[in-house]
């Protein structure tokens, strides 16, 4: 919406002699209040909406968006449909609900509301109209004002979700047996390099993998806390049993860690991916335990 | 009992089953110790799969004994440590070596046969 | 909830009841292993160096994050000079010198409060943010 988020929202007021029209288009929706909330329902059910609730969910939400439809044709403020319309969908979207069921149950009240005052004032078709074009104005923006909100607060439920998504899914490839690639791509921070690790320990115990080639190709700077969780990931590979390769370290971020006092004799690096598979496929075929053993017992 | 020793051939396989106070880490250490001499043993493997909690009181029991296997000819393996005490362990810094560690108990055992067979390893 | 610390076994039962504290705060399980740990060293300096002591465990509750204070408690001799004592391999007393400073690095903060012959407390807390799926969660049920 390009409307400012705390403005507030006004109904366009019918002016003069309309001010009346609604006070008594909004005595006759409270008194009748009990019937129509109850025919709402009805419609509802009829058209298989809502199905995810039960029926007592179903009349305690319709009753407060009820009450809240006919407060906002009094007041000609929306402010108040609108909260609840927000944390209405909040309640209903994690269940399923659907953006048209929303758009239905409204118009459907819409429906019910106009229907009803044709009955009541049938024998008048004069004061008829003066309370439709009195009512429809209104009608449709709380419409508009539901739809929306509920279309809103969707999309930022599913923001959410996909940057959660986002950060849970970093890949580690096993390419054949005992042997696994991480590629990090993007900007590492103390965060996400820790989730790293925890993916790749994870990953090294369910594919009993024996080497593991963690690629930063895609990684464009580094820092000292980063830098020090790669090497806490080497050094946490190999206390589960698995030989770590890292490649694709650019020069820059070489020199940036012997600046930082990083020990990069620490970490078997191979310049690209391919030739740290190769080292890879060399650990494992004359067996990581030659070098492993020869560095562990040489390295006390 | 919350450790079983067996011998499977050279080698002692010591498997934690729970969480082992500090006496009782000794006492597996001195056991394991003892055996050692009497069985001619060649390496040990210790299961801790089991233990969650790895702090410095067991890195250091583990690590004199694996000395004073080494001392006599054997090596140890640890074996199963979970990826959540591996990032203790390098979080806290602490340094297993001479110990060697491997996945489980299978590769433990493939890591000795392979130094204790043909081959030795008088390289290191 | 306040565990006594006199013997092996009660390091144990901290260790433990740090852990199943954390996992309710919604730690993740390596986190709960840091401070599994983190406690087991404490826990260890009070039969050590104090005879005996308590360690009391409990969780902070705040709206964007949750965290597990522990507070470990003794009136043994106390540590001279603390600075040193944090200090990797600086043992007071022949040992090794690695657990303030290692425990230190498992947590989010570490307090020592100890001067000679008064004692010594360590007050160290865990941090974890509250995912932004989570407070979504939260604000839906309230309590959550
Ligand atoms: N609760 C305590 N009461 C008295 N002194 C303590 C206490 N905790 C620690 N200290 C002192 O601080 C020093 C450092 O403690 P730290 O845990 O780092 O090392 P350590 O216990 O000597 O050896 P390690 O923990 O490596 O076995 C101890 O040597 C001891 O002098
Ligand atoms: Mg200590």
């Amino acid at each position: 919406m390009d409307r400012p988020a705390d403005a507030p929202v006004l109904v366009r007021r019918p002016s003069g002699g309309d001010a009346s029209l609604l006070r008594e288009l909004v005595a006759y929706l409270r008194d009748s209040r009990t019937e129509l909330r109850e025919e709402w329902v009805r419609r509802i059910t009829e058209a298989h909406l809502l199905s995810v609730m039960t029926p007592d969910e179903i009349f305690s939400e319709v009753t407060a968006v009820y009450d809240n439809y006919v407060d906002a044709l009094e007041t000609g403020s929306v402010e108040t449909l609108q909260a609840y319309a927000r944390d209405l969908s909040e309640r209903i979207i994690p269940r399923g609900v659907e953006t048209h069921e929303v758009l239905g149950i409204v118009l459907l009240l819409r429906d019910v509301l106009a229907r009803s005052l044709f009955v009541r004032y049938q024998s008048d078709a004069d004061m008829l109209n003066r309370i439709l074009d009195a009512y429809e104005p209104a009608a449709n923006r709380i419409a508009v004002t539901v739809g929306v909100s509920f279309v809103e607060e969707r999309e930022r439920v599913i923001r959410v979700q996909e940057e959660a998504i986002r950060e849970l899914s970093t890949p580690v490839l096993q390419v054949r047996e005992r042997l696994l690639i991480l590629p990090i791509i993007g900007s590492l921070d103390s965060a996400r390099a820790r989730q790293l690790t925890e993916q790749l320990l994870g990953a090294i115990k369910a594919n009993r993998a024996r080497v593991v080639v963690i690629d930063i190709t895609g990684v464009a700077t580094i820092d000292l806390t980063v830098a020090n969780h790669l090497v806490q990931t080497v050094e946490a590979s190999r206390l589960m049993g698995a030989s770590a390769i890292i490649t694709g370290m650019s020069s820059r971020i070489a020199h940036t860690l012997t600046d930082l006092g990083v020990d990069l004799s620490m970490m078997r690096t191979v310049g690209d991916l391919q030739g740290g598979l190769e080292e890879a496929e060399r650990l494992l075929g004359y067996q990581a335990d030659r070098s492993d053993a020869g560095r562990s017992a040489s390295g006390d | 009992m919350s450790v079983a020793i067996l011998q499977h051939g050279d080698y002692l396989i010591a498997s934690i089953q729970a969480d082992l106070t500090d006496g009782q880490v000794l006492e597996l250490r001195d056991t394991l110790a003892d055996r050692l001499g009497v069985h001619r043993i060649r390496g040990i493997i210790i299961d801790v799969t089991a233990m969650d909690v790895i702090d410095s009181f067991v890195a250091r029991s583990l690590r004199s004994l694996a000395i004073t296997t080494r001392l006599r000819g054997a090596e140890t393996v640890i074996v199963g440590i979970q990826p959540d005490v591996a990032i203790a362990l390098v979080q806290f810094s602490l340094n297993l070596e001479p110990l060697h560690t491997a996945l489980d108990l299978d590769e433990g055992q493939a890591l000795l046969d392979r130094w204790t067979t043909g081959a030795g390893r008088g390289a290191g | 909830m306040v565990v006594a610390i006199a013997t092996d076994v009660d390091l144990v039962r901290a260790r433990a009841e740090g852990r199943a504290q954390a996992v309710a705060l919604g730690f993740t399980r390596t986190d709960a292993t840091l401070i599994a740990t983190a406690i087991s060293e404490i826990a260890r300096n009070i039969i050590v160096h104090a005879g005996q002591g308590r360690i009391a465990i409990r969780g902070l509750q705040e709206p964007e994050r949750h965290g597990l204070v522990v507070v470990a408690e003794d009136d043994g001799p106390g540590i001279r000079d603390v600075e040193a004592a944090l200090q990797d391999g600086r043992s007071g007393r022949g040992g090794f010198g690695l657990g303030l400073p290692g425990a230190r690095r498992l947590m989010d903060e570490f307090e020592v409060v100890s001067a000679q012959d008064a004692g010594t407390t360590v007050t160290m807390t865990k941090w974890r943010v509250r995912t932004r799926l989570e407070l979504l969660h939260a604000r839906r049920s309230p309590g959550g």
